[in-house]
């Protein structure tokens, strides 16, 4: 899977496979590594003893997976069970280089409970036999966890796999049959005449229709199934002309074929279901290569620990029953709608309202499912039954839909509505021309215009060229959503940026507490406070605080102001000057702080170095010369003077906004007319990424998610931005030049037909002809685009 | 030229049995993963260089 990637100089190859390391290197012994597979490789090589390494190698049990003991929940995982022998599959998404499978398949050497392990490297995922007797589920989930591979437990693919595989015949026996009917026909491509030797002619029309049958049959008989239920529900899909065309050809070839009087269609019946059926399969390798790279369902929780006579118990959510009693920890999901037991809590709905600000719930009050939890852990009382699909749903739900359809896609679906009823009525018409002038052209003329009219090159076009588009910016490491977003791209006009974990690196960043020096007692109270708040200054504080956790009996956050804590009596402030108290003179910095107070007497702060990612200013210039620039900022203007030199000159910095604050500059924008992309870290900015024409999460976390987002982008590929929005606006443009070029053959292939100056035969070749240049235009286009601009 | 005919049948009939073996080895799921295999036999040989030092 070596993907294409143009090497920069920052980049960092893994000293074993050579790989770009896509993420946070793994450093050993000052060598760098793309993966853990591949340092204890290394470290492997390095160590002749290759069986003690192994057994020295301990399981670090994290508990993570405890729930996969409770039967019901493993059931679902193991595909086979014997007395000695359990069977599972697990998704692995860490999977990437030969590494990984080398590691992995030698699994049995670390645990002798796993008897063996089959990777599947493009689905990502490892059959896994091992001894129930010896080892458990959970523990064989820890110990893949602890080489570096957790395990995604939330996906079940195998229907797809299914699905997948009949395609593939489908495409087989459609190949097969539509090359072997134009062998048949060769003699009448060249014209010759075989009218002298009828057997032969007769002979080939048999075979021709034998041929044709499994296209008709099986290969091709879902565009009939569809356009027979888009019938019945009274809507006109874009399969009811392609299946109209099938069955037109066909009928129209048997004709002929039964009286001799011609050859037939056949060879563009195979044809076109054989490209349609290519079309499509191109379609579902590019959405399952999106749905492996990340699937929102994997964030969602499949047991949650219930209270049961004062002990706990994890339990999987569908069994949840009224009036049972759950515990819900910080930043976890809540599963179903349900009663406070605690006297408050905030709940974040960012996932399901694309509102940040965490709403505050009293006792008694209900909590909704999908809900996320900000703050220490909550005791509920299940009100309302649920599931995982029921959670799904939410997060599909309205709030982020903010448009059912791209425009190409709208243009294919209202052409295909009117399309059948336009050719049938310019069929009719042409018929009764010809009809008056010469009766023995009509049926010549209307197969002509039936057969040449076919809309599947105006079909192919939108869902080739996007679909295309989302597979070359996915492998750039830039994640769309839907198709629509890409073709929203290009009418962008302003870009915002979000500042902290946008433009800054998440990592490496340095925290010097500037103040009375703090005692461990204290730092393992930041260290808790911290650990719990999904704020970027948070995570370096938490990062970079070496005790443990200790419990705090209070937790609050407010966005935009700080966390507040208390254990006991004392109460602990951490945050901005003034949520901590100071007067606003103080509060004059130039470096981004974080106020640390005890009972409200400020100790001190954290001075937080921020490094900004590379190539940022490079990136602002190439981006000011088109398109205006913003930041807005929940932290204060301490950093005016370096944003400075990263930004060009005309940049409109926005300080000290809170997260709503952010939403309503961007509503402004919006209502004057601006079309916005915003980019944020995608946790403290929900809001203004949903408000937005297109928000775009910037995360170097493959596991921090915000379905609030359009799309996501890797953040070490963000100096890659200006290439990607050429990207997508040339790919419109793509979509439009083959939306013409299938617009002229259509009205040049009709107008031909009209006059009598095609033969079906010449209109037979012409449709497959243009579906295959249309598909062959907007892939090589795009890839050739793409190979340009360095995508 | 009557050769034809028996000539066209054997074509589709040889044409056909490839397309059987097609279908077979879909369905026998060879094509299911394509990438790891290679690599795997590339292991399996350095394994047993090991084991024979």
């Amino acid at each position: 899977m070596m993907l294409e990637t143009i090497a920069t100089e920052e980049e960092v190859k893994c000293y074993h496979c050579g790989d770009l390391c896509s993420i946070e290197p793994v450093v050993y012994e000052t060598k760098s590594f793309c993966c853990n597979g591949c340092k204890v490789i290394y470290e492997l090589f390095q160590d002749s003893e290759l069986q003690d390494f192994y057994l020295n190698r301990t399981i670090v049990e994290t508990g993570k997976f405890d729930y996969l003991n409770n039967g019901d929940i493993s059931k679902s995982f193991i595909q086979f069970r014997d007395e000695n022998f359990y069977k599972v599959e697990l998704s692995l998404p860490a999977i990437h280089c030969s590494s990984c499978l080398y590691i992995l398949e030698n699994l049995p050497k670390i645990n002798a409970g796993v008897l063996k392990v089959t990777v599947n490297f493009s689905r990502k995922t490892a059959e896994i036999l091992y001894n129930p007797k010896e080892i458990t589920l959970s523990k064989v989930c820890d110990l893949l966890a602890s080489i570096g591979y957790v395990p995604d437990l939330s996906k079940k693919e195998e229907k797809k796999k299914i699905l997948d595989s009949n395609l593939a015949i489908k495409i087989g026996v459609a190949g097969f049959c539509f090359g072997n009917i134009m062998l048949i026909s060769f003699p009448e491509y060249l014209g010759i005449d075989l009218n002298e030797d009828a057997a032969f002619t007769q002979f080939f029309g048999w075979i021709s229709i034998a041929l044709s049958l499994p296209i008709l049959f099986y290969s091709g008989i879902d565009y009939i199934k569809s356009a027979i239920a888009g019938i019945q529900n009274k809507f006109i899909n874009i399969d009811v002309p392609i299946a109209l065309g099938m069955i037109v050809l066909f009928t129209r070839s048997f004709y002929e074929i039964y009286h001799g009087s011609g050859s037939g269609y056949l060879d563009s019946l195979a044809g076109l279901i054989f490209f349609l059926l290519i079309g499509r399969w191109f379609q579902s390798k590019t959405y399952e290569e999106l749905s492996f790279d990340r699937d929102y369902k994997s964030y969602f929780p499949l047991s949650v620990i219930k209270i049961s006579n004062g002990t706990e118990s994890s339990t999987p959510i569908n069994e949840l029953q009224i009036s049972d009693q759950i515990l819900i920890r910080n930043m976890e999901i809540i599963p179903a709608d349900s009663i406070l037991l605690e006297s408050s809590a905030s709940i974040d709905y960012s996932f399901v309202t694309g509102e940040s600000d965490p709403v505050k719930v009293n006792k008694e009050e209900v909590v909704y499912a999908g809900g996320r939890l900000i703050g220490s852990k909550i005791k509920l009382q299940v009100e309302k039954r649920s599931s995982q699909s029921y959670l799904t749903n939410l997060w599909n739900n309205q709030a982020f839909k903010k448009e059912k359809h791209s425009v190409s896609e709208e243009l294919t679906n209202r052409i295909s509505k009117h399309f059948t009823v336009v050719i049938l009525t310019i069929a009719f018409f042409g018929g009764v021309y010809w009809y008056l002038v010469d009766p023995s052209e009509i049926w010549k003329v209307v197969t002509a215009v039936l057969i040449v009219a076919c809309p599947c090159a105006l079909a192919l076009s939108a869902p080739f060229t996007n679909g295309n588009t989302i597979r070359i910016l996915g492998r750039g490491g830039f994640y769309l959503k839907k198709s629509s977003v890409s073709e929203k791209l290009p009418e962008i006009d302003t870009i915002i940026f979000d500042k902290t974990g946008t433009i800054t690196n998440q990592d490496s960043k340095k925290s010097i507490f500037v103040g009375e020096e703090l005692n461990d007692e204290l730092l393992s109270v930041i260290k808790s406070m911290t650990s719990n708040s999904t704020h970027p200054l948070s995570q370096i504080l938490s990062n970079s605080i070496k005790q443990t956790e200790s419990q705090l009996d209070y937790f609050n956050e407010i966005s935009g102001k700080g966390i507040q804590s208390k254990i006991g009596s004392t109460n602990y402030k951490l945050g901005s000057g003034d949520w901590v108290g100071l007067q606003p003179k103080q509060n004059t910095i130039n470096k981004t702080r974080v106020y640390f107070s005890v009972n409200e007497n400020c100790l001190g702060y954290f001075e937080v170095t921020q490094t900004y990612r590379t190539g940022m200013s490079d990136l602002m210039y190439k981006l000011a010369s088109r398109w205006k620039l913003m930041v807005v900022s929940g932290d204060n203007n301490g950093e005016l003077e370096v944003l400075k030199n990263i930004f060009p000159e005309g940049t409109e910095y926005y300080f000290d906004q809170k997260p709503s604050e952010k939403l309503e500059r961007i509503k402004e924008l919006q209502v004057k007319g601006h079309k916005v992309l915003m980019l944020g870290d995608g946790l403290n900015d929900a809001g203004a990424l949903k408000q937005s024409d297109v928000g775009l999460a910037v995360t170097d976390d493959i596991s921090s998610f915000s379905p609030a987002c359009d799309g996501i982008i890797e953040g070490q590929k963000l100096v890659r931005l200006t290439s990607y929005l050429d990207f997508s606006r040339d790919s419109k443009k793509i979509i439009y030049k083959s939306f013409g070029l299938s617009f002229l053959y259509n009205i040049g292939g009709i107008s031909l037909a009209l006059a009598g100056l095609m033969t079906p035969i010449a209109a037979a070749i012409l449709m497959p002809l243009s579906s295959i240049s249309v598909v062959l235009f907007t892939t090589l286009s795009g890839n050739y685009i793409a190979r340009k601009r360095k995508v | 030229m009557s050769v034809i005919f028996v000539l066209i049948i054997i074509s589709l009939i040889v044409a056909g049995a490839f397309l059987g073996l097609f279908i077979w080895a879909n369905k026998s799921g060879q094509y299911d993963d394509t990438v790891s295999p290679a690599i795997r036999m590339l292991f399996d040989d350095k394994k047993k260089e090991e084991s024979e030092n």
